[in-house]
């Protein structure tokens, strides 16, 4: 049987996807209650009074919820889920607003209604007053702190947070060169096609909840709406139905609507769902990206880079549940291949009156990519080198690995790069966008009135955070492979990609194994999908799982064949000896075989019963053994593993309109062993029209009362397909981890992290202006023509 | 608002199949589709018309279910993602595109895409690329970035072309 890892081979989730038979979160729940909230309209605002009456005459109205209605538990504030320590200042939100709102979309008022359009009609209904507090709208003006966000919160840090290897300050004062630069990312968003979604179900006489929601951690939010709602883990079900895109916005939990929903469908008696429409997914749930950056670089003649210094400040929006995560991110992946003598990076993560920031793929790397990036091209054009040039020149080596950049990473251990070989990369990349033979295409473009860019971004990825995963293998008797992990799924492909390294492991056909995410009634322990972590973790995980059932199987079926263990193998599903394959027994039998019946419930099984025979001085199951043919693993590595990629693009400016059009786009990645390559080229086509969209076209815009001015499609300019390069060019390497058993990294963020870089620096080359900020508009590269000139365009 | 909404009775034709549904006036396409007939397979992104997933056949148009009324489409022939597969229940021709190219991943935008595709290769069996980001250029994928749908529609041409016997 050929090998599954490495194949391409067809997705087994798209059948149904593909025939409408998909159960996403607003599929699900037809007789359900349906929720309405009524949300700020200000940005910072006091609660004064709230009046119902006018929305207690609609029909079919249910009830309506407000922070008065709230039992002791869920009158407390969220969790704030991911303390630190330099975390000195946390807030999170209550599940419905006390006596502030503190950005325009938090929830004040809960109305349940037996139809959505009727609970709108009463959330309208609602008069809700308030007494506006000034808002405070940017980093500029959070920086500034003229006014406050939380009266409690000085200055609105919630956290300042120092790291560091060397003498950074004395290796700047050596250094024969030093350039400071000033570098700014914007706001976007993960704006996954489906947005937030709960159902809950009450069952009066068992006690127990069942909670659908599409998120990307199921046991995540188990938890938490079990503590909010005083039940043990036990009676809460959460089931992750298909989930239509999460992008990193549906790993925050609980949000108020999924410890809300269930609480009142526990309290009326009736099921009851809340769906997100595009406006509140807007307003309402999470953004990301917005961060300034003060760099200090000193550096040789070479351009090697003796002393990096990175001040910068993040717009943590109103509230802080996810804790320090992305400007973690940021301070630790800046450094991507390369090392640097001595680096000091500190960051102030401030409040704001606007939507809350959690982690969008890539999560804090893009911004540390672009600050990066940005200061190696600018030491480049300092030192009149080539750029490819100064990263060789900076990278660190293959035979360095692996790699202790001093710091520590996200997961709270130390970053250490486990295997890379960025030279080998720069060299594929080269070679791919054609980066020696640019200059004379340039000329001779330019020769023509056309001016074109190239640009390169470079990074490192931690991938395959823990804590941890687990799998469950079982061996049905029909020969069905039933496998579950607790993270879950939101259009990766996890049920193939798992099914394949299963399928091969246990020695069966991939169409007889079927994966289960995201549901706790199938696997109870997990932490979630984030981080690019699946393939790693949970891929680990049920190949060990899978290579325990195989162990057992190839016990039973030695015992009963009479043979040797270590004669026997798994192939097509037959466990069978060696070279004789007509001498086998089937895996459905096998398990059939190690479950010693008292009933025969088909003719199978009859050779499992009590008067069957076998040996009768041994107990049926031995002390040390169990029933069935199951394996359950769980795989926690020692920290995470990294992977890399550079990205080139060649783009067209427009002499007169400034719009940049994307003439190629080339990818070089490695992560690791590629199990199925198709798969990972269409995570790395989403993430880099991801990468375009923050780079072109995507920011929030706020205006200075805290109103998002564009929320919805038609205004905040997500690419279609007229704005994505025609044609992505990719070129893997595979050097595997040594930090789990598949020699696997992650892949789900890295088309994303150099975008914004990437066409920064292309953009920079053909219009010879500095590029300090993104995303760029046409209009903004065209008043950057205008207002810089040439004063400071590249000498 | 204190009466209950007066009710309307339509009816449709619903991939092959009479349907009816008593609504409001106000209730969308797209609810009555999803919620009152339970075809479910018709996604709604956006409510405003802009993302396209919401798209159906309406007398062999492609439409935004979102952007009608379900009153307004009483009498009408309609098309939903359910209806697509061939008569024999193997997937059409661009179902089939889109599994062997890869052409989805979340799967959430992608009923839209295909009622969109399977009207464009009708009015342009063989298109060019620019033809083909022209059809699917109104509906916005968040996953895949384009590349495996545009893969798709080509590949749709070519199976429409093998299955109909031609070269």
């Amino acid at each position: 049987m050929s090998s599954m890892f490495g194949a391409s081979v067809q997705r087994v989730e798209d059948d149904r996807l593909l025939r409408g038979h998909g159960a996403y979160l607003d599929d699900l729940g037809g007789d359900a209650l349906a929720v309405a909230f009524a949300r700020s309209p200000h940005a910072h605002a006091r609660i004064t009074d709230i009046d119902v009456s006018a929305a207690l005459d609609v029909p079919g109205l249910v009830a309506i919820y407000t922070y008065e209605d709230l039992p002791p538990k869920l009158a407390e504030p969220l969790p704030l889920l991911i303390p630190h320590p330099s975390l000195t200042h946390g807030r999170t939100p209550y599940p419905l607003a006390r006596t502030e709102v503190n950005h325009v979309g938090e929830p004040v008022a809960m109305v349940v209604a037996t139809d959505r359009y009727l609970a709108e009609d009463a959330a309208d209904l609602i008069d809700i007053s308030y007494e506006p507090l000034p808002p405070v709208v940017g980093l500029g003006n959070a920086r500034q702190a003229d006014h406050l966000v939380h009266e409690d919160v000085p200055g609105n840090v919630a956290a300042n947070a120092v790291q560091k290897h060397g003498d950074t300050a004395a290796e700047i004062a050596a250094a024969p060169h030093v350039l400071e630069i000033d570098l700014e990312i914007e706001r976007s968003a993960s704006t996954p096609l489906e947005g937030r979604g709960v159902l809950a179900s009450w069952d009066p006489h068992a006690k127990r909840l069942r909670l659908w929601t599409s998120t990307q951690t199921s046991t995540g939010v188990r938890a938490a709406v079990a503590a909010k709602l005083g039940l043990d883990l036990a009676d809460v079900d959460v089931i992750t139905p298909d989930v239509g895109g999460g992008f990193g916005v549906k790993i925050v939990h609980p949000w108020p609507e999924e410890v809300l929903v269930p609480w009142a469908a526990r309290l009326l008696g009736q099921p009851v769902k809340f769906t997100e429409d595009r406006r509140e997914h807007f307003i309402a749930s999470a953004h990301e990206r917005a961060q300034q950056h003060h760099v200090t670089v000193g550096f040789d003649d070479e351009g090697r880079i003796l002393g990096l210094d990175v001040r910068f400040w993040h717009d943590n929006g109103a509230y802080v549940p996810y804790g320090l995560i992305v400007p973690i991110v940021t301070s630790t992946q800046l450094l991507g291949p390369y090392k640097a003598r001595a680096y000091r990076v500190e960051f102030d993560s401030l409040y704001t009156n606007t939507v809350l920031v959690t982690p969008y793929r890539g999560a804090g790397r893009p911004h540390g990519c672009f600050v990066m990036e940005r200061t190696i091209d600018a030491i480049a054009a300092a030192l009149h080198l080539d750029r490819t040039v100064v990263r060789e020149r900076n990278f660190i080596q293959p035979d360095e690995m692996p790699y202790d950049q001093g710091l520590i990473f996200q997961d709270g251990r130390p970053l250490i790069y486990d295997s890379g070989d960025y030279p080998a990369l720069l060299a594929k990349l080269k070679e791919l966008v054609g980066w020696d033979e640019f200059a004379a295409a340039k000329d001779a473009a330019a020769a023509q009135g056309r001016r074109l860019g190239i640009g390169l971004a470079c990074y490192v990825e931690g991938t395959g955070v823990g804590p941890y995963e687990g799998g469950h293998v079982v061996v049905e008797t029909s020969g069905k492979v039933k496998v579950a992990t607790g993270l879950t799924s939101q259009g990766q492909g996890h049920q193939t990609v798992l099914a394949q390294l299963v399928a091969d492991e246990l020695g069966v056909r991939l169409e007889d194994v079927e994966v289960v995410t995201g549901d706790t009634r199938r696997f109870g322990y997990a932490v979630g999908t984030f981080a690019s972590r699946t393939a790693v973790m949970s891929g680990s995980a049920v190949t060990l799982a899978a290579r325990k059932a195989k162990e057992k199987a190839i016990r039973v079926a030695a015992d009963a064949l009479e043979v040797s263990p270590a004669d026997l193998v798994i192939a097509d599903g037959i466990v069978q000896v060696k070279g004789d394959p007509d001498s086998g027994i089937a895996l459905g039998t096998v398990a059939v075989l190690s479950n010693p019946l008292r009933y025969a419930f088909d003719e199978a099984a009859k050779a499992a019963t009590q008067f069957a025979g076998g040996d009768i001085s041994r107990p049926p199951v031995a002390p040390d053994d169990e029933p069935g043919i199951e394996g359950r693993a769980y795989f926690s590595p020692v920290r995470s593993t990294f992977a890399a990629g550079m990205h080139a693009a060649i783009v067209e400016t427009d002499p007169d309109t400034a719009e940049v059009k994307i003439l190629r786009y080339c990818v070089v990645h490695d992560c690791g062993r590629l199990i199925n390559p198709q798969i990972v080229e269409g995570q790395i086509h989403g993430g880099v029209a991801q990468g375009v969209g923050g780079a072109l076209y995507e920011r929030m815009a706020y205006d200075e009362s805290g109103q998002l001015q564009n929320a919805s499609f038609m205004d905040f300019l997500m690419p279609y397909v007229s704005e994505v390069p025609q044609r992505i060019e990719i070129d893997h390497l595979e050097t595997p981890s040594p930090l789990n058993p598949l020699g696997i990294k992650g892949a789900g963020e890295a088309g994303v992290i150099p975008g914004a870089a990437v066409l920064a620096a292309a953009i920079e080359d053909a219009e010879q202006i500095l590029i300090r900020s993104m995303p760029i508009s046409p209009s903004d590269l065209f008043e950057l023509r205008r207002a810089h000139g040439q004063e400071e365009a590249l000498s | 608002m204190t009466k209950p909404e007066e009710l309307h009775e339509v009816a449709m034709t619903v991939n092959g199949a009479t349907r009816t549904a008593r609504v409001p006036a106000r209730r969308l396409l797209s609810d009555c589709l999803r919620h009152d007939l339970g075809l479910t397979g018709t996604h709604v992104g956006c409510e405003h018309g802009v993302c396209g997933a919401c798209t159906i056949l309406l007398d062999g148009a492609p439409v935004r279910s979102c952007l009608l009324l379900a009153v307004s489409a009483d009498g009408a022939k309609i098309t939903t993602v359910e209806g697509l597969a061939e008569p024999d229940g193997s997937l059409s021709a661009v179902q089939q595109a889109f599994t062997e190219c890869h052409g989805l991943q979340c799967g959430f935008c992608t009923p839209g895409f295909l009622t969109t595709i399977t009207a464009g290769l009708r009015a342009v069996p063989e298109p060019t690329d620019d033809q083909i980001r022209e059809m699917v250029g109104g509906n916005l994928c968040r996953c895949t970035g384009y590349q495996n749908i545009v893969a798709s529609v080509r590949r749709a041409a070519q199976i429409q072309r093998d299955r109909a016997g031609r070269p």
